[in-house]
Formats: C-alpha cells, sequence, structure tokens
C-alpha cells in the first residue's frame, strides 16, 4: 500500500519525532520554514511520471521505502577507510560528512583566507542565524517538488560557504559526503548555501561516495549566489552505492559578469535525479554546464538542467555527454530560456549518447525558448554507437575488439574529463573510467 | 607468401572484385593500379579484413593459412599491415598509447615479453625519425587535427613500429605533396628487405619512381587485365586508363 496518504503520514510522524534533534530548533523562523516543507510534501507527495518534469524517471523506488532519518551513530570511521575518495592529490579545505551529519575527525577544513568563511551548516545556523536565513530556501524552494519539501523540512547538516568581496580561495573547498548503508532504508537530506561576494573566486567539490551495501536517499539542494564578478567551479562526482537513490537540486543565481562552471559526473547510484539550474539574472553573466554519465546494469540517470537568460550579452555553454552499457537508462533534458530583452544572448548546448548495449537507453530534450531577437543559439543531440570505421581502424593495427571498443569509449567520455581544471579530480574520474569501461584492465597506462 | 586466387567479393551485393589472381612473394613490390573504381581499394580493404565486404567466391592463403577467416586484429597479428588512404581520426585516443597497446597485443601474441613504456618510448622514438616527424606527435590524440601529409605520415610510422610481413598501402600518395611523397616513399624503402613484401595500390605512376615495383598489374572492372614490370607503370602513364577500360570491357 502506497498511497499519498501512508507516504504523507509516515513523513509527518517522523518529522514529529525528529524535529527535536534538527538543528536550528531554537529559531522560530527555521522552524516555521521546515513545517512549510512538511506541508508543502503533504500537497505534492514524490513526484510521478504523469508529471511533465518527471516523465521519464519514475521515482516509485523511493516512494515504497519509508526512509527514515539516518540515526547519528558514532561509527568510528578513519581516514584509511574514504580510500580514493580522499583525493590525497588535492590539497583542499576537506569537509566530510557521514549520512548526513559533519563529522569533525575526517574532516581537514585548514585554514582559510581572511574573508571566507566554509563551516557546517548546523554550526552556521548556531553562529550566524542571521546570514543563513537571509541565503536559505531564496533559490531552491519547497513547493517545487516532493524532494525539495522534504529537503527543507528535514535537512540535518550541509556546507555554508561565504566568501567576501575580492577573496580568492587559491585552494578547492572538498565536500566529502559519505552514505554507510544501515538495517533500514535512511534517508540524508542536505543542503548546501555558497555566497560568493564580488569579484570572488571559489572552487567547490560535492563529492557523494558509498561505503557499504545498504538503501539509502541522498536528498540534496545547493543554492548558489553570485554577486557581480564573481567566479565559481562547482564540481559535483557522484559515486553512489548501488542501493544509493540521489536526488539533487542545484540552482546558482549569477548577477552582473559572472561565471559559472559546473562539472556533473555522475557514475555511480541506483536512481539519480539532478536539476541543475543557472540564472543569468544580470548583463554579461556566464555559464557553462559540463556533465558526463556512464551507466550500467538497471542504473537510471536524469539530468535536468535549465539555463535562463534574463538580460543581455549573457553566455551559456552546455556539453553533456552519455555512455550507456547494459540495461541502464537516461534522461537529459536541457532548457534554455531567452527571456524577452536578454538580446545579444550566446546560448549553445550540445548532449551527444553512446549506447554500448541494445538494452541501454536515452531520452534526450534539447528545449529552447526564445523571446528575444538578436541572440545566437545552437542545439545538437545524437545517440550512437561506436563507430565503425574507428573500430576496424583499430582492430587493423591488432587491437582486440573489447579493448578498442573500451579505448574508444574512453575516448568518447574524456572528452569532458579534459575540461577540468583540477587535475586530483580529473585523475579520480580518469581512474574511475578505467574501472568501470568494458575491458578496463587492458587500458591501464591511460595517461 | 599471399596467394589470391579467383577472388570474388561484393559491396552492398554488387560485385566490385570479379576473378582476382595473384601471387605475391617474400621481398617483392607488387603495384596494383588502375582508374577510379576498378576495385583497388576493395581489394587493399578485403586484405586487411574490413567488415562489410562479401567474398562471393575465391581464396586467400596468407603462408599457408585461409587468410578471409581470420578476424583484423589476427591479420595484423599475422603480419599484415593496411596503410589507409583516409587514416581515421580517433579523438579522445592517444596516439602514443593506441600504438603501445597495438605493439603489446601483437607481441602478446607472438609470446614476446610486452614492452613497459621506457622501452616502447624508446622505439617509438626511433621509427619515427623515418618520417621525419616530430616527438610532438606521440602525445597527440590518433590522427586528430593533422594534416593529411601527417596522417600518412603517421600510417607509414605506425607501420614501421609494426614490422609486418606484408605491407599494403592503399593509395598513400594521394594528397601528397611531393615532398610529403618523397619521405613517405623514403619510409617505405628503409623497410623493404628480402622478407618482407608489399603491395603498393595507387592511381597514378608518380609514387613508382620512388617505391620502385618489381611487378606491376592493372586492374579495371574488377579483374587484373594486364600484368608486367615497371615499364607497364610508365606506358599507363603516356596513353591512360582509356585503353585499358576497352581491353576489360572487350
Amino acid at each position: 500500500m502506497n498511497t499519498l496518504v501512508e507516504v504523507t503520514d509516515f513523513y509527518t510522524a517522523e518529522f514529529e519525532a525528529v524535529a527535536g534533534r534538527l538543528p536550528g530548533r531554537e529559531l522560530d523562523w527555521l522552524q516555521a520554514l521546515r513545517r512549510q516543507g512538511l506541508k508543502a510534501f503533504g500537497r505534492l507527495g514524490f513526484p510521478t511520471t504523469r508529471q511533465e518534469e518527471w516523465k521519464y524517471t519514475s521515482v516509485r523506488p523511493i516512494g515504497r521505502e519509508r526512509f527514515a532519518l539516518a540515526v547519528e551513530t558514532c561509527v568510528g570511521l578513519v581516514e584509511d577507510d574514504l580510500g580514493a575518495a580522499r583525493m590525497p592529490e588535492l590539497d583542499a579545505h576537506r569537509f566530510v560528512f557521514v549520512n548526513g551529519r559533519y563529522a569533525p575527525q575526517l574532516s581537514r577544513p585548514g585554514k582559510l583566507p581572511t574573508g571566507a568563511t566554509a563551516k557546517p551548516l548546523a554550526q552556521a545556523l548556531r553562529e550566524e542565524p542571521d546570514r543563513v536565513r537571509a541565503l536559505l530556501g531564496r533559490r531552491v524552494r519547497a513547493d517545487e517538488n516532493g524532494f525539495t519539501a522534504l529537503n527543507l523540512a528535514y535537512f540535518t547538516d550541509g556546507l555554508f560557504l561565504e566568501v567576501e568581496p575580492g577573496v580568492r580561495l587559491e585552494r578547492p573547498v572538498h565536500m566529502l559526503h559519505v552514505s554507510i548503508g544501515q538495517s533500514e532504508p535512511a534517508a540524508h537530506h542536505l543542503r548546501h548555501l555558497v555566497c560568493a561576494g564580488e569579484g570572488s573566486e571559489v572552487a567547490l567539490i560535492e563529492h557523494y561516495v558509498s561505503l557499504g551495501e545498504g538503501t539509502y536517499l541522498d536528498n540534496v539542494a545547493t543554492e548558489l549566489a553570485l554577486q557581480p564578478q564573481a567566479a565559481v567551479r562547482h564540481y559535483k562526482l557522484l559515486q553512489e552505492g548501488a542501493g544509493g537513490f540521489h536526488v539533487a537540486a542545484i540552482d546558482a543565481h549569477q548577477l552582473d559578469d559572472t561565471h559559472y562552471r559546473s562539472h556533473n559526473v555522475c557514475l555511480g547510484g541506483a536512481l539519480v535525479r539532478n536539476d541543475i539550474r543557472a540564472d543569468l539574472d544580470a548583463e554579461g553573466a556566464r555559464c557553462e554546464l559540463f556533465g558526463l554519465y556512464v551507466t550500467d546494469g538497471r542504473q537510471h540517470v536524469d539530468n535536468h538542467t535549465r539555463v535562463d537568460h534574463r538580460k543581455p550579452h549573457g553566455t551559456s555553454h552546455e556539453f553533456y555527454k552519455g555512455v550507456l552499457a547494459g540495461r541502464s537508462r537516461g534522461v537529459f533534458n536541457g532548457v534554455v530560456y531567452v527571456h524577452p530583452g536578454a538580446q545579444k544572448t550566446d546560448a549553445q548546448q550540445a548532449n551527444h549518447n553512446l549506447l554500448l548495449s541494445r538494452d541501454a537507453e536515452i531520452d534526450t530534450k534539447p528545449q529552447l525558448e526564445i523571446y528575444a531577437d538578436d541572440v545566437k543559439c545552437s542545439h545538437g543531440a545524437t545517440v550512437g554507437q561506436l563507430d565503425e570505421n574507428q573500430m576496424f581502424y583499430l582492430r587493423s593495427r591488432g587491437i582486440p575488439e573489447p579493448t578498442a571498443a573500451g579505448m574508444l569509449t574512453y575516448g568518447f567520455a574524456h572528452d569532458l574529463v579534459e575540461h577540468m581544471g583540477l587535475e586530483p579530480v580529473r585523475h579520480l574520474i580518469e581512474e574511475i573510467l578505467v574501472r568501470k569501461l568494458p575491458h578496463a584492465a587492458e587500458l591501464q597506462g591511460v595517461e | 607468401m599471399l596467394t589470391i586466387k579467383d577472388l570474388r567479393v561484393a559491396v552492398d551485393g554488387k560485385e566490385i572484385l570479379k576473378g582476382i589472381d595473384l601471387q605475391v612473394n617474400p621481398g617483392e613490390v607488387h603495384a596494383i593500379m588502375g582508374p577510379n573504381g576498378s576495385g583497388k581499394s576493395t581489394l587493399a580493404y578485403v586484405l586487411a579484413g574490413r567488415p562489410g565486404y562479401e567474398v562471393l567466391g575465391g581464396e586467400v592463403i596468407y603462408e599457408g593459412e585461409n587468410l578471409l577467416e581470420m578476424e583484423p586484429e589476427e591479420r595484423a597479428w599475422k603480419g599484415i599491415f593496411l596503410a589507409f588512404q583516409y587514416p581515421v581520426e580517433v579523438p579522445g585516443v592517444n596516439n602514443m598509447y593506441f600504438l603501445k597497446a597495438a605493439v603489446n597485443a601483437k607481441r602478446k601474441y607472438l609470446g614476446l615479453p610486452e614492452l613497459d613504456a621506457m622501452d616502447f618510448l624508446k622505439l617509438a622514438r626511433d621509427k619515427i625519425k623515418l618520417v621525419h616527424m616530430s616527438e610532438d606527435l606521440l602525445k597527440r590524440n590518433v590522427n586528430e587535427g593533422f594534416s593529411g601529409g601527417e596522417k600518412k605520415r603517421n600510417e607509414i610510422f605506425q607501420m614501421a613500429v609494426l614490422e609486418p610481413k606484408l605491407g599494403i598501402l592503399d593509395e598513400t600518395d594521394s594528397g601528397l605533396d611531393i615532398d610529403a611523397l618523397k619521405t613517405v616513399a623514403e619510409g617505405v624503402n628503409s623497410l623493404r628487405n628480402e622478407e618482407r613484401s608489399f603491395i603498393v595500390v595507387t592511381h597514378y605512376q608518380r609514387l613508382l619512381d620512388y617505391i620502385v615495383p618489381d611487378y606491376v598489374h592493372v586492374l579495371a572492372h574488377g579483374r587484373i587485365v594486364k600484368s608486367g614490370d615497371r615499364s607497364l607503370a610508365l606506358e599507363l602513364e603516356e596513353q591512360g586508363y582509356a585503353w585499358v577500360e576497352e581491353a576489360a570491357s572487350a
């Protein structure tokens, strides 16, 4: 039995049980917000495929489970347990969260430059609630869908990052989210707030990994505010486990001459849905959205992106690629909306997909809506198999067919890795790709 | 080394090769000439094992084995190399890594230890001099963004590294200026020896000024209509292909 009432009753009862343990319980305004989220969930429930935005992605596997808030356990993880996810080569301010809560024993925040603040959101709620209040829920609203509603009601922690005007972070901020399977399905509701002051620069890595086998839901909302001339590079790396569901809303609000660059890499998870939005709300704003999804088995990965060009002279460049094997399924839906008056907009979008098996499937939908006349907009989507000429060329040199297929697939995907400025991140992804692609053992030695 | 008997091949249901006979012995260089559409490239591709070619009849025996039953990679391991008329660009695949994989696949087949990165680099540096190319080529993706001349030189470089027994050059001269042509020909000549054979497919006799063949065969409408020595190529240059076409249709 799975009616909306039952689902709502469960999450309402659960909320009453845990509300007293959620951070910021002493803040009336936050309590009101959380109640709003809960109420919105009662109205919306989880999305269904009858809704246009969720047409190709059924979240019934999530709706069927009853995700209790992960209990606070001192799991006794040590640094070595994090393995390659630590990216030892990476010199970063590292914030580790385990099952949705900050884990100080695993974190290495280091010293941030004057004018930059990075801390767990729960801590920010204690130390500077007014700053949190100014940012929270401005971009990702409770009433978007059941997930954003639940997130607002339940969020336990996340990252609070504020960079004052003119401050440039030399080292990236690495948030590492570790999910450890528990006996019962558990939810981790995370909320990240980023405010990049005028002319500031920051690189942020949002990284999700899993240890163990259990069923869990990572439900994330990330809100970014870019003041004029700010530059934010935002990496999102998904290495969720086979029992991991991941739903995320990311919203970047961009003022004059800002630059937002997103690298969204999905390499693991049973069911993944990303909603990534860039709102170019002032002149000369620029965004770049790069995405790569590599799926197999019965994985389902859905990337919805939306770029709003509201003012003149904005640039958006979007480039997504997918490699789908097994019976996996991908969805790409990219909206570019050029509002009236957003003249001289330059918007490009491309989505290319490689299907490695007959049972893999991709639904790709570019969606351009243009209400200004002096603009340059292009889009393209392709779905294909490995190129026969390339296959023959490699085989004619003595490279066995499976290795040739692996090399070509790697080459197809690597295109997107090349765009990444942070070398340790690139290396981690390259290693994972080599492991994931067919006959990867023979691919060792890839540069 | 290679014996082709009454080979008939169709592409998309259309018969292109209509009964080819050819004998290539170790150390020989055979030139296959002919007008466009005569089936020259089809012959080259069939020998290398390109999918999509339907063998209607005849046989190809390479070193005592049925060549037509082998996968393309197996032919490469046994010493066949095709220098492509249009070398394929492979974005995202590094030239050095690609060639190292090819060399080691062959060594594995031959029961030899695989080369490590250092040994391979030494070999590659040595061979790349043959075609007067910069070592930077090794770091680039396979043929990606290469000029026409660079692509052809890269083919000869690969051939030098893989050291085949039978090299098949498919219109390697097309699109090359005279300097590049000379470089490519020098590269090929340096690989000539008593064991290694070549089949040189070309439209123009110009290439044969630099790679001097032992035999010349003229292909027209899917058949070899005339065979001879080098002087046949010169004759073709003087008289054009018209008389060959007539002979074939007669």
